[in-house]
C-alpha cells in the first residue's frame, strides 16, 4: 500500500517538480533555438515513458500485494506483448533521435559567409584572435609563443601579421552575423561554454576544433570553461559582448593587430 | 580504435557463434528433466585449455588496441617514422625456431616420448631467450641510432610495444620453466603433457602476434 | 510440460566427486586470509570494496559540503576539492561497484548458483584478491604521498592529469595509475575464474538456458571487462610514460605558465578514445551484473516466474554487444571528427531498446504476482525507479545534438549518478540483504533494513533529481565554486543546501545499514536454509553457510529452469531447480 503510494507520489512530484522549476535554461541569444526545442521534445517524450512505467509499477504493486491465498499467475512470456513494447520504445528513440541528427547535421555545417574568429585558451584565462582586413587568420603553433607572441602566432606568415589579438580583456562580436569560432588550446583541455549560446567545444591541445552560431541578442554573455583544467577551472572566466554593427565597429577600431604587438614589426614601421 | 574494433567483432562473431549452438531459443519452462545435451566430462575440453584461450583473448585485445593506439597517432601528424632495427629479423626467426621446437615438445608428448619432451622444452627455452636478448639489441641499435624514448613518438611506440609483448614472452618462460621442472623430475610425460600443449598453444600465439606487430611495425 | 530425457523419474547416477579433487584449507591463514575457496574469496573482495566505498562516501559529504556552504572548512580549498572528486568517482565505479560485483557477487555466487563445488582455477582466485587488495592499498598509499592523491578528474585527461596546476601531479597520479595497471591485473585472473567456471563447471541438467538471470549478468559483464579493460591499461601504461619517462604519447607541444614544456606531437584525443573504449562498457559492466540480480530479487519476492526470460538473455547479449560501439557519445564536444556523431548517437539510441524491453519485463513480472515487500524486494524497486530514470535521462545525452547544451554540467553529474551510482547501489543493497542469510546463516534485521531502504532511495532520488536542474540552468560540473555568476539565480544555493543535507542524511542511512550488518551477525534471526524459498541452487545446499566444496558428496542435478514459480498444480509456491519432475495430484500433468 505504502510503497505503491509513495511510488505514485515520487512519478507525480517530479512531473510537478518540472513544470514548478524555477530552474530552467537561460534565455537564448543565438540561432540554436532548435537545440531547445529537440531537448523539449525529449523531454516529453522520456517523461511520459517515466510517468507510464512508474505508474504502471505503482498499480502493479497495490493491485498485487501479498494476500493470503493468493497465488501468481504462470506466465513465461507473451511474445505479442512484447513486440508491440518493443516497436514503440523503437518509434520513441527514433521520434528522438531523427530531430537530433537533422539538428546535429546544421550545427557541423558551417555556412560560407561565416567569418571566422578563434578563442585560443590557456591556464587560467581566455584570448582571442580576429582575422584584420584581409579577413585571413594566419597560421599558429604553441612553439611560436613567446612574450611578445602570447598566442602563438607565426611571425612567417603574412596573414597574421593583420589579425586582431584580444588578450586579457573581452571580446566583442556583431549581431546577426554567423560566426565560425575555431577553438585552440595552448596546455591543456578547456571548454568555451557561453550558456546563452547553447553551444559548446572543447579546446583540445594539438588540434584546432570549432563551431558556429548567429548572435541574435545583444549584451554580455558569461564565459565558463567547461572542461576541467587544473585547480583554476573555476575561475576561468571571460565575456563575450554581442555589439550592433556600429559598437562593433568602433570596438574594433581600438585594438591592437598582431604587427603592432611584434617589436621587430616596429622597426620595420620606424624605417619609414 | 579500427584495429580494436575489428578484433572485438572477431571474438564476437566467435562468442555469437557459440551461442547459436547454446539452444538460446529453447523455451526453459517447457522442458524438465535434465537434458541430454550435457558435455561428457570425459571428452570435453580441461579447464585450463579453455582458461588459456580466454586469456589470448584478453592479451589480444590488449595488443590491437595498442596497435590501435599506433595508427591513429600515426594520423595524427608530426610522425617521423624510426628504423626497425635489422636484427629484428633474426629475432623474428628466432622465435618462429621457438615456437616449432615447442611444437616438437608437443608431438612427443603424444607419443610419450619423454626425451623428445625435455629436448623440445630446452631447445624453445633457450630459443625464446635468445629472442628476448636480441629484442634487448634492438633496443640498443635503435637507441644508438638516435631514437630515443623521449622524443620521437614512432620510436617510443617501437619501445612500449616490443617491451609488453617481450613481458607477455617472460611470463610464458616462467610457465615454460615450471612445466620444465616437472620435466626433469618425473619421467611420466602424461602429467605434463596439458602443460607442454599449453605452453605450445601460448607460444603459438604469441608468434602470431609478434609477426603482426612486426608488420605493423614495418609499415610506414 | 514436455518430457524431453524420456523418463527423467529413472533414477540418475549422482555426479560424484573425489574429495582428493578439492583444495582443503589446513590452518587458519589458508582458510581465512589467503583462501582459494571462492565463499571467502567473495567475502574478502566485498569487506575490501565496502571499506574503501565507506571511504569515497565520505568524501561525498565533503564535496556536498563545500557545494552548499562554499569555504566553510577551510581544509576543503580547490586542490583537496578536486581529490576529493577524483577518489569518489575513481573508487565508486572501479573499486567499489565493479570489484563487489563481480569479485564479490560472482565469487559467491557462480559457484552455488550453477551447481559447481569451486571456481576453476582456485589459486589464481587467491591471487585475484590479494593483486585487488594491493590496488586498493597503492590507491590508500596515494592519500598521504607528498602533494597527495591525484586531482585529475576521475577521467584522468591528459594533458591537465600529469601537469603542475593539477594537484597531486607528483605522487598521486603515478600510484594511481599504478593502482589501476594492478587493479586490472588482478581483475583478469578473477575474470577467466568467472568465465571459465561458467562454461564448464556447470552441473548435469544446468544448460545455458537454465542459468539464473544473476549468472548471465554476472558472466556477460566479466566478457566485457576482460575484453574492455586492456583499453584502460593501455592508457595508463601510456600515460605512465608520459608522467615518468617524458615520451609524448599524448601530450603535444604546450607551453604553461609562459614554458615550453619538453613534449610535443601526442595526442590527448587518443587517451579519450582509450579511456572510453573502456569506460563506456565499464557502465554495463556495472550495469548487467545488476540487471541479472534484480531480475531474480523481482521473481522471487513477487512469486512469479520472470516475465519473458529469452528476451532477458537476449536483451542482456544486444546490450553487451553494443557496449563496445558506443564510447564516441562521451566525446561529442571533444573536437572529434563530428561526423562520429551520426554513428554514436544512432549506436547509442539504439541499446535503448533492450534495455528498456528489460524494464518492461521486470514490471510485467509484478502484474499478476504475488508480492511480498522484503526488503531485497523494496531495493529492486527502488533500482527500477531510479534506473528508469537515469536511462531515460541518457537519452538527452546520448542523443548528440542535445548533448552539446547538457555536457560538463550537473545534468551529467546527476544522470551517472542516478544510473551508475543509485540504482546498481540499490541491487547492491538488495543482493546483500537477499544472500547474508546464506553467507552467515542469519537474517539481517528487517526494520533496520525498511529504514536504511527508505532513506536511502528517497534521499538518493532527492538528490539527484533536482540537480538535473542545475544543469539545465547551466551550472558547470567540477567547479570548487560557482562565485559570482550572473546567469545563476540566487536560489541554486539553495537548491544546493538542500540537495546537501539530503546527502548526508542519505550518508547516515549507511552508517545504520553497517551497524546492522554487524548486529545481524550475532542477534540476527536464525534463517535456516532457504528463507525467501527461492528455487536457485544456492539456497538447496546441505549446509547453511555452506561448506568448503558446496555440495557434501554428491552434487545437485538440475531438472528444470530458476523460475517455477507459482506453477499451477504445485503443492508449494515454489520448484527448486534440483526437484525431479513429479505428477502433480491435483491435474495428473507433469510438473
Amino acid at each position: 500500500m505504502a510503497v505503491a503510494l509513495i511510488l505514485v507520489l515520487v512519478a507525480v512530484g517530479s512531473v510537478l517538480f518540472h513544470f514548478l522549476s524555477p530552474w530552467w535554461w537561460t534565455p537564448i541569444a543565438s540561432n540554436w533555438r532548435y537545440i531547445d526545442d529537440t531537448l523539449t521534445i525529449t523531454f516529453w517524450i522520456t517523461g511520459a515513458a517515466f510517468s507510464a512505467v512508474i505508474l504502471f509499477m505503482a498499480y502493479c504493486l497495490f493491485r498485487f500485494r501479498h494476500k493470503e491465498g493468493r497465488q501468481a499467475a504462470y506466465e513465461p512470456e507473451n511474445k505479442k506483448l512484447e513486440s508491440w513494447l518493443a516497436v514503440i520504445t523503437a518509434a520513441g528513440v527514433a521520434a528522438m533521435l531523427a530531430p537530433g541528427l537533422f539538428v546535429w547535421n546544421q550545427f557541423i555545417t558551417v555556412p560560407n559567409n561565416a567569418t571566422e574568429i578563434e578563442v585560443v585558451g590557456q591556464q587560467w584565462q581566455w584570448s582571442y584572435r580576429i582575422p584584420g582586413r584581409n579577413g585571413r587568420l594566419g597560421t599558429s603553433d604553441a612553439r611560436f609563443v613567446s612574450t611578445d607572441n602570447p598566442l602563438g602566432l607565426n611571425p612567417d606568415d603574412p596573414n597574421s601579421q593583420t589579425n586582431i589579438i584580444v588578450v586579457g580583456d573581452d571580446v566583442h562580436l556583431p549581431i546577426g552575423k554567423p560566426v565560425k569560432v575555431l577553438l585552440r588550446s595552448l596546455d591543456v583541455v578547456h571548454d568555451f561554454y557561453v550558456p546563452e549560446f547553447r553551444a559548446k567545444m572543447d579546446l583540445m591541445p594539438g588540434l584546432v576544433s570549432y563551431y558556429w552560431f548567429i548572435p541574435t541578442r545583444t549584451g554580455k554573455f558569461e564565459i565558463l570553461c567547461a572542461a576541467f583544467c587544473g585547480i583554476g577551472h573555476p575561475e576561468m572566466r571571460g565575456a563575450v559582448i554581442v555589439d550592433n554593427e556600429s559598437d562593433y565597429e568602433a570596438w574594433l577600431a581600438k585594438q591592437h593587430t598582431f604587427a603592432e604587438l611584434t617589436p621587430q614589426t616596429k622597426k620595420v614601421e620606424l624605417n619609414y | 580504435m579500427n584495429a580494436a574494433v575489428l578484433f572485438l567483432a572477431a571474438i564476437g562473431a566467435v562468442v555469437l557463434w557459440w551461442l547459436a549452438q547454446q539452444r538460446l531459443t529453447a523455451k526453459p519452462w517447457l522442458e524438465a528433466g535434465t537434458l541430454g545435451d550435457l558435455p561428457d566430462p570425459e571428452s570435453s575440453e580441461p579447464a585450463a585449455k579453455i582458461g588459456l584461450w580466454v586469456f589470448l583473448a584478453v592479451v589480444g585485445s590488449l595488443f590491437a588496441l595498442l596497435i590501435s593506439a599506433y595508427f591513429m597517432r600515426m594520423e595524427m601528424g608530426e610522425w617521423k617514422p624510426a628504423p626497425a632495427p635489422k636484427i629484428l629479423w633474426l629475432n623474428t626467426g628466432l622465435l618462429v625456431l621457438s615456437s616449432i621446437a615447442l611444437q616438437w615438445a608437443r608431438r612427443a608428448a603424444w607419443r610419450r616420448n619423454m626425451e623428445g619432451v625435455r629436448a623440445g622444452l630446452l631447445a624453445a627455452s633457450v630459443l625464446a631467450i635468445a629472442f628476448l636478448i636480441g629484442q634487448f639489441f634492438a633496443w640498443r641499435q635503435l637507441d644508438a641510432a638516435g631514437y630515443f624514448l623521449v622524443g620521437n613518438a614512432a620510436a617510443a611506440f617501437f619501445y612500449l610495444i616490443t617491451g609488453v609483448h617481450g613481458l607477455h614472452v617472460i611470463g610464458g618462460l616462467v610457465a615454460l620453466g615450471r612445466t620444465m621442472n616437472k620435466a626433469w623430475q618425473d619421467y611420466r610425460v602424461d602429467p605434463i603433457r596439458l602443460s607442454v600443449e599449453l605452453c605450445a598453444t601460448y607460444w603459438h600465439f604469441l608468434l602470431f602476434v609478434w609477426l603482426i606487430l612486426f608488420a605493423v611495425l614495418l609499415h610506414r | 510440460m514436455v518430457d524431453v530425457t524420456g523418463n527423467p523419474i529413472e533414477n540418475i547416477p549422482p555426479a560424484e566427486v573425489e574429495d582428493v579433487e578439492l583444495y582443503h584449507p589446513k590452518s587458519w591463514v589458508t582458510k581465512y586470509v589467503f583462501s582459494q575457496d571462492a565463499k571467502v574469496i567473495a567475502i574478502q573482495y566485498a569487506l575490501t570494496a565496502m571499506s574503501i566505498g565507506y571511504v569515497a562516501l565520505v568524501l561525498s559529504w565533503l564535496i556536498r559540503i563545500q557545494l552548499a556552504f562554499p569555504g566553510s572548512f577551510s581544509f576543503i580549498d580547490p586542490s583537496s576539492y578536486y581529490q576529493f572528486i577524483t577518489m569518489h568517482g575513481m573508487i565508486m565505479v572501479i573499486y567499489l561497484l565493479t570489484a563487489l560485483f563481480l569479485g564479490g557477487f560472482g565469487n559467491y555466487l557462480i559457484p552455488l548458483m550453477i551447481g559447481a563445488r569451486d571456481m576453476v582455477f582456485p589459486y589464481v582466485n587467491m591471487l585475484s584478491f590479494w593483486v585487488y587488495f594491493l590496488a586498493v592499498m597503492v590507491l590508500v598509499a596515494s592519500f598521504f604521498a607528498p602533494g597527495g592523491p591525484t586531482g585529475a578528474g576521475w577521467t584522468l585527461y591528459p594533458p591537465q592529469a600529469i601537469l603542475t596546476g593539477t594537484p597531486g601531479q607528483d605522487w598521486g597520479i603515478i600510484l594511481m595509475l599504478a593502482s589501476l595497471i594492478l587493479f586490472i591485473i588482478g581483475f583478469t585472473m578473477g575474470g577467466l575464474n568467472y568465465v571459465v567456471t561458467v562454461l564448464q563447471a556447470r552441473t548435469r541438467g544446468m544448460t545455458l538456458m537454465r542459468m539464473p538471470l544473476t549468472i548471465w549478468g554476472i558472466f556477460s559483464a566479466t566478457i566485457l571487462a576482460l575484453l574492455a579493460f586492456p583499453a584502460l591499461f593501455v592508457g595508463a601504461v601510456m600515460l605512465l610514460f608520459d608522467r615518468v619517462l617524458g615520451t609524448s604519447f599524448f601530450m603535444p607541444a604546450i607551453v604553461q605558465a609562459g614554458e615550453h614544456l619538453k613534449y610535443g606531437g601526442g595526442s590527448p584525443i587518443l587517451f579519450q578514445h582509450l579511456f572510453w573504449f573502456f569506460g563506456h562498457p565499464e557502465v554495463y559492466i556495472v550495469a548487467l551484473p545488476a540487471f541479472g540480480i534484480v531480475s531474480d530479487l523481482v521473481s522471487t519476492h513477487a512469486r512469479k516466474n520472470i516475465f519473458g526470460y529469452r528476451m532477458m538473455v537476449w536483451a542482456i547479449v544486444a546490450i553487451a554487444v553494443l557496449s563496445f560501439v558506443v564510447w564516441g557519445h562521451h566525446m561529442y564536444v571533444s573536437g572529434m571528427n563530428p561526423y562520429f556523431g551520426f554513428f554514436f548517437a544512432t549506436s547509442t539510441l539504439i541499446i535503448a531498446i533492450p534495455t528498456a524491453i528489460k524494464v518492461y519485463n521486470w514490471v510485467l513480472t509484478l502484474w499478476r504476482g504475488d508480492i511480498h515487500f522484503t526488503v531485497p524486494m523494496l531495493f529492486a524497486i527502488g533500482f527500477i525507479v531510479t534506473f528508469v530514470n537515469g536511462g531515460l535521462t541518457g537519452l538527452f545525452l546520448g542523443n548528440v545534438i542535445v548533448d552539446v547544451p547538457l555536457s560538463a554540467t550537473m545534468f551529467v553529474v546527476a544522470h551517472f549518478h542516478m544510473v551508475m551510482g543509485v540504482a546498481p547501489i540499490m541491487v547492491v543493497f538488495g543482493g546483500i540483504y537477499q544472500w547474508y542469510p546464506k553467507v552467515t546463516g542469519r537474517m539481517l534485521n528487517e526494520a533496520m533494513g525498511k529504514f536504511h531502504f527508505w532513506v536511502t532511495f528517497l534521499g538518493a532520488y532527492a538528490i539527484f533529481f533536482p540537480m538535473h536542474y542545475l544543469g539545465l540552468l547551466g551550472v558547470p560540473r567540477r567547479y570548487y565554486e560557482m562565485g559570482e555568476t550572473a546567469f545563476i539565480p540566487p536560489s541554486a544555493t539553495t537548491l544546493n543546501i538542500f540537495i546537501t543535507i539530503a546527502a548526508l542524511v542519505v550518508g547516515f542511512a549507511q552508517i545504520v545499514f553497517l551497524f546492522n550488518l554487524i548486529w545481524s551477525l550475532f542477534k540476527g534471526k536464525e534463517a535456516g536454509g532457504n528463507p525467501w524459498r527461492a528455487t536457485t541452487l544456492e539456497w538447496q545446499t546441505p549446509h547453511t553457510p555452506p561448506e568448503h566444496g558446496n555440495w557434501g558428496r554428491e552434487l545437485p542435478v538440475v531438472y528444470r529452469w530458476p523460475y517455477d514459480y507459482s506453477v499451477p498444480g504445485a503443492k508449494q509456491d515454489f520448484l527448486p531447480q534440483n526437484q525431479p519432475p513429479i505428477v502433480s495430484a491435483a491435474t495428473g500433468k507433469l510438473l
